[in-house]
C-alpha cells in the first residue's frame, strides 16, 4: 500500500452491510419467510379492489423487521375518482 | 425443566463446535446439568475439542438406532462433572439418523439434563434440520462477514419455519452470538460493526466474541476456553454469554484481550 492509497482508503464495511441488506431483502421476499408478505398484499388488494379500481402494478407492499418490530408497508396509487354526479 | 438449546449458523467454520463446547463447560460450570451433542455424522469433532476422542465407544447413532442404551453413550467430562457428552458417528452417513429416533433420545435426556446443547453441522440438510428440530432456544452463531450474515438469515428463517416449536405456533426464542469480532478493524471501517449484523438480522444479541488466539490454543490442548483459560477474553465472553443465557440481564461489552507492550506498539497479531 503506498502512501497516496492510505490516505485515501475507503472504509469496505459499510459496502458489505449495504450489499446484504439489498440481497436479504430481495431473498426474504422470494424464500423462507416470505409467505406473510404475500399473504397480507394479496388480501389487503382484495379488500380494497370491492371499492376501488387499482391498478396491480401501482402497489409496493414491504416487510421489514428492526430490532423486534417488524413493520409493514403498504403504497397504493389510487386513480383519481370521478366527481359523484349532482 | 430441561432446555433444548440449537447452536447452528448455515455457514461452516464460523465457531458453533467450538461456541458448543465453551458454552456446555460455562453452562456446567454454572451447575446445570448439560449435554452437548454433536449432531454433525460423518465429520464429528465435538470430542476433539472437549478432550474426549479416545473415550468415544458409542454414539448418537448407536442410541438413536437402539443399538446401544443412552447410559453407554454418554460420556461424563473428567474436569466439570456435570458435563457430558453425547458424539456423532464418524462411520456412518447423515441418513442415519431418523426424527422419530432423535425424539425419543432427546425425550430421555430432557429427564437427566437442566441444559441439552445440540451442535449442529453446516448447511440446512437432514443433520442441521435434526439438530433444530427439537429445539427450545436457538444460539446464531455468526461471523462479521457477508457469507456468514446471509446464511445466518437463511437460518433464522428455518428457526421460524421447520422447527417442532414453530409449527405449533410456540416462539422459538433466537440469540444472536458474534464470533471471531476484531474491535480494531471495525473500527477502522473494514469489519461491520456488531451494530450492523445486529440490525440486519434482527435478532437479540447474547454476546460477542473476540477474535482470540486462545480459542486455537484451547482447541490444540482439548479443553475450551472456558476451562483452560479462563481469565482470557474469549472466555469471559461466552461465560457472560452463559450468564444470559441463564435469565441474568448484563450488558453486551466487549472484554479487551490483555496486550504487551510490544504487541500494542505494532499493533499485530497472529492469527
Amino acid at each position: 500500500m503506498n502512501l497516496l492509497n492510505f490516505f485515501q482508503r475507503k472504509p469496505t464495511a459499510p459496502v458489505a452491510r449495504e450489499r446484504l441488506q439489498i440481497l436479504l431483502a430481495h431473498e426474504r421476499a422470494t424464500s423462507g419467510r416470505p409467505g406473510l408478505t404475500n399473504l397480507l398484499k394479496d388480501e389487503i388488494l382484495a379488500v380494497i379492489k370491492k371499492h376501488v379500481a387499482i391498478d396491480p402494478e401501482k402497489v409496493q407492499v414491504k416487510l421489514d423487521s428492526h430490532s423486534g418490530v417488524s413493520t409493514l408497508e403498504i403504497d397504493i396509487e389510487m386513480p383519481v375518482q370521478p366527481r359523484p354526479a349532482v | 425443566m430441561a432446555t433444548v438449546l440449537v447452536v447452528t449458523s448455515g455457514k461452516g467454520g464460523v465457531g458453533k463446535t467450538t461456541s458448543t463446547a465453551a458454552l456446555g463447560v460455562a453452562l456446567a460450570q454454572a451447575g446445570q446439568k448439560t449435554v452437548v451433542i454433536d449432531f454433525d455424522v460423518g465429520l464429528r469433532n465435538l470430542d476433539l475439542v472437549l478432550g474426549a476422542e479416545r473415550r468415544v465407544v458409542f454414539d448418537l447413532v448407536n442410541v438413536v438406532q437402539g443399538e446401544a442404551k443412552l447410559a453407554q453413550a454418554l460420556i461424563r467430562d473428567k474436569r466439570v462433572e456435570t458435563l457430558s457428552l453425547l458424539a456423532a458417528s464418524q462411520t456412518r452417513d447423515k441418513d442415519a439418523l431418523t426424527e422419530a429416533g432423535v425424539a425419543r433420545v432427546i425425550e430421555e435426556l430432557r429427564e437427566k439434563f437442566d441444559w441439552i446443547v445440540c451442535d449442529s453441522p453446516a448447511g440446512i440438510e437432514k443433520g442441521a434440520s435434526l439438530a433444530m428440530r427439537f429445539a427450545d432456544r436457538a444460539l446464531v452463531v455468526t461471523n462479521p462477514e457477508v457469507s456468514s450474515v446471509r446464511d445466518s438469515d437463511r437460518i433464522v428463517g428455518l428457526l421460524d419455519s421447520k422447527t417442532l416449536r414453530a409449527e405449533h405456533g410456540d416462539k422459538m426464542e433466537k440469540h444472536l452470538l458474534v464470533t471471531r469480532f476484531d474491535p480494531t478493524r471495525a473500527e477502522r471501517g473494514d469489519m461491520m460493526k456488531v451494530e450492523d449484523i445486529l440490525e440486519i438480522l434482527a435478532i437479540p444479541l447474547i454476546g460477542v466474541i473476540p477474535d482470540s488466539e486462545e480459542v486455537l490454543k484451547a482447541s490444540n490442548l482439548g479443553a475450551p476456553v472456558t476451562l483452560s483459560a479462563p481469565g482470557s477474553a474469549p472466555a469471559r465472553a461466552y461465560a457472560e454469554a452463559t450468564r444470559r443465557l441463564l435469565g441474568e440481564t448484563l450488558d453486551v461489552t466487549l472484554p479487551a484481550e490483555k496486550k504487551s507492550l510490544i504487541g500494542r506498539l505494532f499493533g499485530r497479531r497472529v492469527a
